[in-house]
């Protein structure tokens, strides 16, 4: 019994301090990206080569997330309100839903899924053959090269894809509205327009770029730190669809905190 | 006569990694000029010898010093970048200076290519479509790429037939004499060792146990080197092995 205890006392020393070592290593990792963020050489040609994977690949995976989430919320919205007779409220639950929570939040999802996993990947093959040691002895940062193109196009291109996610979103609302629950379309749009606040869209394309920079350092950190072989590879992928994904989750939470506290 | 400057220099140097002291005391001088091998069995620290050197890992202890920052290095794998074609692969240092241009670039490249016998139809290849000799050429060719004065091989042979790799050896020591360049090589192909070598250094346990030239080797009483030329199970190395 007593063994049992130790042994339970020792597992859990060993996760706390792996987790507050690797946690650590992480912050670490993210300054020196940001001060390589600022420091020339600036591989522009890599940065806008990887704004088009993340920006313009990623674009039909967030339009098809964005359009049935929107034309879900309608549905679900409908449900609840047509009980009393509040109809007239389903373009405004759309508008917010979509704008402030379900185009960042399921845009980042698929993104990590897509983006994050494939850097990791990437980076991770480049670790494990040598190719990232081969970039320091030809005189040129990993970092800078690797890294920085990377975390700038995500951080730039997620606010750009979730603000068409909105547009998509909204109308996949209006669809369902329009269609299945015979709303006017022209009074769906006027209240829809009338319902849209600055703010909504600011803190939608806001969470977004946190969401492209969490994935985009996730992805290469758990890349660049990964060990061995294809399972060294593999295990970091899954590492960074994971943990950008629960970080995506718990900033979301803390980013609505701080746009809308009552 | 004038002494020969040292261009490569390990100092005491000693790292660990986790509990595992991989070397314990390093020390070993490479003058202008010189191919030095570095022998020894596998899991003897060669290679955190050589990343040491490299600035890839930070000594626990000691030194490991080079007078000069213009290297080359050829990678076990060859280490090519993936999404590049072979000539970017050779010319990447000019093409991230952006001197000279790229049409430029991609002669030069055309020729360190020719250099280590491979035609320019290879130069609009992506790696993967070579075989792993073809790769290890052109490591070579992107490792004399700027004319270094320091190059560093690393394992050059491994997963070569023979044919191949007596060929990669003789293009080390013709590129090497050609830029005259210093070279340090880590390898437990003998064959390599005693082709491209001016001098051999034994690692073992964490240790330089033994320097000298091809024709010392032969002759050593040293048991572990005797051991290690020789290819024999029996002697005072012994192998570890997990019986886990």
């Amino acid at each position: 019994m007593q063994n049992q205890f130790f042994s339970f006392i020792n597992a859990l020393g060993r996760f706390v301090i792996s987790f507050f070592r690797a946690s650590g290593d992480l912050i670490l990792f993210t300054a020196q990206i940001l001060l390589c963020i600022f420091k020339a050489p600036f591989y522009i040609g890599e940065t806008i080569r990887m704004s088009i994977e993340i920006g313009f690949y990623s674009l039909p995976v967030v339009a098809l997330t964005t359009v049935f989430s929107g034309m879900v919320i309608a549905i679900q919205t409908y449900e609840a309100v047509s009980k009393f007779s509040a109809e007239g409220a389903v373009s405004m639950v759309v508008l917010v839903a979509v704008t402030r929570e379900l185009a960042p939040v399921m845009a980042a999802l698929m993104v990590a899924g897509r983006i994050g996993a494939a850097i990791a990947a990437e980076i991770g093959t480049m670790r494990v053959t040598e190719q990232i040691d081969a970039l320091s002895t030809l005189h040129t940062n990993p970092v800078q090269y690797l890294i920085v193109p990377r975390v700038v196009a995500g951080t730039l291109m997620m606010p750009l894809l979730v603000l068409i996610g909105d547009i998509i979103g909204v109308c996949g609302g209006y669809l369902v509205g329009v269609t299945k629950m015979d709303f006017n379309a022209t009074t769906y749009l006027v209240n829809t327009w009338n319902t849209l606040k600055a703010m909504d869209i600011i803190s939608g394309m806001t969470k977004a770029a946190v969401f492209g920079f969490i994935i985009t350092v996730l992805g290469c950190y758990q890349g660049f730190k990964s060990r061995g072989g294809a399972q060294g590879v593999g295990q970091a992928t899954t590492n960074a669809v994971v943990s950008s994904s629960i970080l995506i989750l718990i900033f979301n939470y803390l980013l609505t905190e701080l746009f809308f506290k009552m | 006569m004038k002494e020969k400057q040292v261009k490569i220099s390990l100092s005491h140097v000693a790292k660990a990694f986790g509990k595992k002291q991989v070397l314990k005391d390093v020390n070993l001088d490479v003058y202008d000029g010189e191919s030095v091998v570095i022998i020894g069995g596998s899991g003897t620290g060669k290679s955190v010898t050589l990343k040491c050197l490299l600035g890839l890992v930070t000594p626990d202890k000691g030194t490991a010093k080079m007078t000069t920052d213009n290297i080359g290095m050829l990678f076990q794998g060859a280490a090519l970048f993936d999404s590049l074609t072979v000539w970017e692969n050779v010319a990447f240092v000019m093409l991230q200076k952006k001197h000279p241009n790229r049409a430029a670039a991609k002669k030069l490249a055309i020729q360190k290519l020719a250099q280590v016998g491979l035609k320019p139809e290879v130069a609009d290849a992506y790696p993967a479509d070579l075989s792993g000799g073809m790769k290890k050429r052109v490591g070579l060719a992107r490792a004399i790429a700027t004319n270094p004065e320091i190059i560093f091989f690393d394992e050059p042979t491994t997963g070569l037939d023979p044919i191949m790799s007596d060929v990669i050896n003789d293009l080390i020591v013709d590129c090497v004499k050609k830029l005259g360049a210093t070279a340090l090589t880590i390898t437990h192909d003998m064959n390599s060792a005693r082709k491209i070598a001016d001098r051999i250094a034994m690692l073992y346990n964490g240790e330089i146990i033994w320097v000298g030239t091809v024709d010392e080797l032969d002759k050593t009483k040293n048991p572990y080197v005797r051991q290690f030329v020789a290819g024999s199970a029996k002697g005072p190395i012994q192998m570890e092995v997990k019986a886990e």
